[in-house]
């Protein structure tokens, strides 16, 4: 498949006064045309700071390094001015809170019309209809009277379908998807989730799936990126991802997730909490916190090598290093020992 | 077995202004609209919902920190008033309480372990300020908390950390009813296992009985003994958490169970998509509050409230199921 973003070797400093934390440490990650990327990871991880970094939105207080390729065409470091074309027009972004995104002064018509205005030079009667064309398009209904309305007069899950409105109106390659569904309640998040997977078939833009939630990053995604501590750990096709999860962590939250079908069974929780940015310990991250980790694993921070018989498999783990299963299996604390039976 | 708590019709009503028209009109907000449950000594009830559905007005009814519209409240057979008196702090030793954000629920400004010994300086006015101490680090000891965290102050902590604060501090007085709200909510999916492994262990080991509030049906199936599902102040279904969730009957808790997605799930398309936001609880439609949204609604259920009907321990407020009528919704297996 053509890869539209590629993003290589990315890091982010920010600066603390005196010193710089790192909270990216080389993440490469690519997303190609009408593809869905998921992106998993517990808070601090660096699952947003990665996209806001790819498009240019942290501020002077971040130092970034790494290349990022739109179509080939880099974009890290790029003016402003080329940058502010590429936001809402070719990558388009969505966040957890719509509410805090909107202008609460302005009717949402103006709000949308602004964006058709910066991306398609349409104004006045045409930007009019094509705003209620847009917010028909996203299921809400007697558009011309809710383009009238101010954000607060409509629930979350109304605002985030404006959010995803405001998004479609430069017709974007890629939709960067940043928690879209937690603030919202779970028969709100499963129209707003059919209502993505519906626009994207139509339109076959790539989505970025940032998501802490496994349960919605499996349902939507083709492909699933696993993060910790500012790393990208495991990367797999959605089904190796969960049928035969490598990384201990990536397996570990897996079994730590409560199942609604099946038997009741404890939960398997990860020892220990996430290490703080500038706490990192030396080699893998994860070694303080994982049950199979041993001297080696201090050693030096673990390469991301092909994990398995598929070639579309990658983990960060010196454990289960090696690729193919039946060496894994040999190795002492293998999976076996991990997975819940 | 005796209840430990006993719910009986409990409402409550706030009484707001609407902007609408010239001056607005009063209108009558019914966040809990008659909701009758109860919990036998050392039991877990999870109560589920969507925002708005009056759970966490329920946990604040049951302890008494607001007063209910009407109905009753018992707890150990003594009924529970809003009325902030000594028969009440009494009662409120036994009736402790865990919220969402654990920072809010902490003082800044104390050293954690200064604020698992409160609850004894407040409830053993005269215990020794060493055996106060001793007792709080045993408690942190019980809830995973190292010695040398006792003098740390909350935003020294990380959340699942002061949740095991909080927990801790709540448990010190060994309540017979702990109410939980949303207590897991806030934290990540790791850290959340731990707590609910704690949680549980520490059910084993006290006895105590629980209310556990959650929006994520995952979560409360995991911690309940019977569950409850709470749609705009009532309750329309509830049983046991295998029976609720494998078969549930009412279409809103179809609806809900289908929409979870799950990494097991993933690729199979049988969610069940309600239409439109749950209504203002303002405005509750008539009759069934559920059928402005429900697949299965026929011209009737705009008529009567359906009243909870048991059949088995399990029991639904649905007029068509109660009814019969096989609903044409597919359950999500």
């Amino acid at each position: 498949m053509e890869t539209l973003l590629s993003i290589k070797d990315l890091t982010i400093d920010f600066d603390q006064g005196k010193r710089f934390v790192r909270a990216l440490h080389g993440v490469s990650l690519n997303v190609a045309r009408g593809e869905v990327l998921g992106v998993v990871g517990e808070s601090g991880c660096g699952k947003s700071i990665t996209w806001l970094a790819a498009l240019g939105l942290l501020g002077s207080k971040a130092r970034i390094s790494g290349s990022v390729r739109l179509n080939g065409q880099e974009i890290a470091g790029a003016p402003e001015n080329d940058l502010a074309g590429l936001r809402g027009g070719r990558i388009a972004m969505i966040f957890q809170d719509p509410s805090s995104s909107l202008n609460p002064v302005h009717r949402i018509g103006r709000q949308i019309a602004e964006a058709l205005k910066l991306h398609r030079g349409m104004t006045g009667a045409s930007a009019n209809a094509e705003a209620a064309r847009l917010l028909d398009r996203v299921g809400i209904a007697n558009a011309t009277r809710r383009l009238r309305e101010y954000p607060h007069e409509m629930s979350g899950g109304m605002n985030q379908r404006i959010m995803i409105a405001m998004a479609l109106a430069g017709e974007p390659d890629l939709l960067i998807a940043d928690e879209p569904t937690t603030a919202l309640d779970a028969t709100i998040q499963a129209q707003i989730l059919d209502l993505l997977t519906e626009l994207r078939r139509d339109s076959g833009m790539a989505l970025v799936l940032i998501s802490h939630d496994l349960g919605v990053v499996a349902d939507m995604s083709d492909r699933v990126a696993v993060m910790y501590g500012g790393r990208v750990i495991e990367e797999a096709d959605t089904g190796s991802l969960f049928d035969s999860p490598a990384h201990p962590y990536t397996r570990g939250l897996i079994a730590a997730l409560p199942d609604i079908d099946g038997p009741r069974r404890r939960l398997e929780s990860i020892p220990g909490t996430v290490p703080a940015p500038d706490q990192l310990p030396p080699g893998c991250s994860f070694a303080p916190r994982c049950a199979i980790a041993s001297k080696i694993c201090d050693a030096r921070v673990p390469a991301f090598l092909p994990y398995g018989e598929k070639q579309s498999h990658f983990a960060a783990c010196i454990k289960c290093r090696g690729g193919a299963p039946t060496e894994t299996a040999s190795m002492p604390g293998n999976k076996s020992a991990l997975v819940p039976a | 077995m005796t209840d430990l708590l006993r719910v009986n019709d409990l409402k409550r009503h706030y009484e707001v202004h609407v902007p609408e028209g010239l001056f607005g009109r009063k209108a009558s907000l019914k966040a809990v609209d008659g909701v009758s449950f109860s919990i036998e000594k050392g039991r877990t009830l999870g109560l589920v919902g969507e925002s708005g559905c009056g759970k966490s007005t329920t946990a604040k009814l049951v302890l008494g920190l607001i007063p209910a519209t009407s109905g009753t409240v018992e707890f150990a057979g003594t009924p529970v008033t809003a009325r902030h008196d000594a028969q009440w702090r009494a009662m409120r030793r036994r009736m402790q309480m865990i919220y969402q954000d654990p920072l809010g629920a902490l003082d800044r400004r104390l050293p954690v372990i200064t604020q698992i010994a409160e609850p004894f300086e407040i409830h053993y006015a005269q215990m020794p300020a060493a055996e106060r101490t001793d007792r709080a680090a045993v408690l942190m000891d019980s809830v995973g908390l190292r010695p040398d965290m006792a003098m740390r102050y909350p935003h020294e902590l990380s959340g699942g950390q002061r949740q095991r604060v909080v927990i801790a501090r709540a448990l010190a007085l060994e309540p017979d009813l702990l109410v939980c709200d949303e207590p897991v909510s806030a934290l990540d999916v790791s850290i959340q296992a731990q707590v609910l492994n704690l949680l549980d262990d520490l059910r084993e080991r006290t006895g105590f009985a629980a209310l556990f509030i959650s929006h994520d049906l995952k979560v409360v199936r995991q911690m309940s003994d019977q569950v409850a599902v709470m749609y705009l102040g009532r309750i329309v279904e509830s049983g046991l958490p295998e029976e609720v969730f494998r078969r549930p009957q009412h279409p809103y808790t179809k609806a809900l169970v289908s929409a979870i997605p799950t990494p097991a799930r993933r690729g199979k398309r049988e969610r069940i998509v309600l239409e439109g936001d749950p209504p203002s609880p303002v405005d509750v439609p008539s009759g069934c509050s559920f059928h402005t949204r429900c697949p299965i609604a026929q011209a009737s259920c705009r008529n009567a409230v359906p009243q909870l009907v048991a059949s088995g321990g399990h029991a639904v407020a649905c007029h068509l199921v109660n009814a019969g009528a096989t609903p044409a919704v597919q359950a999500a297996e």
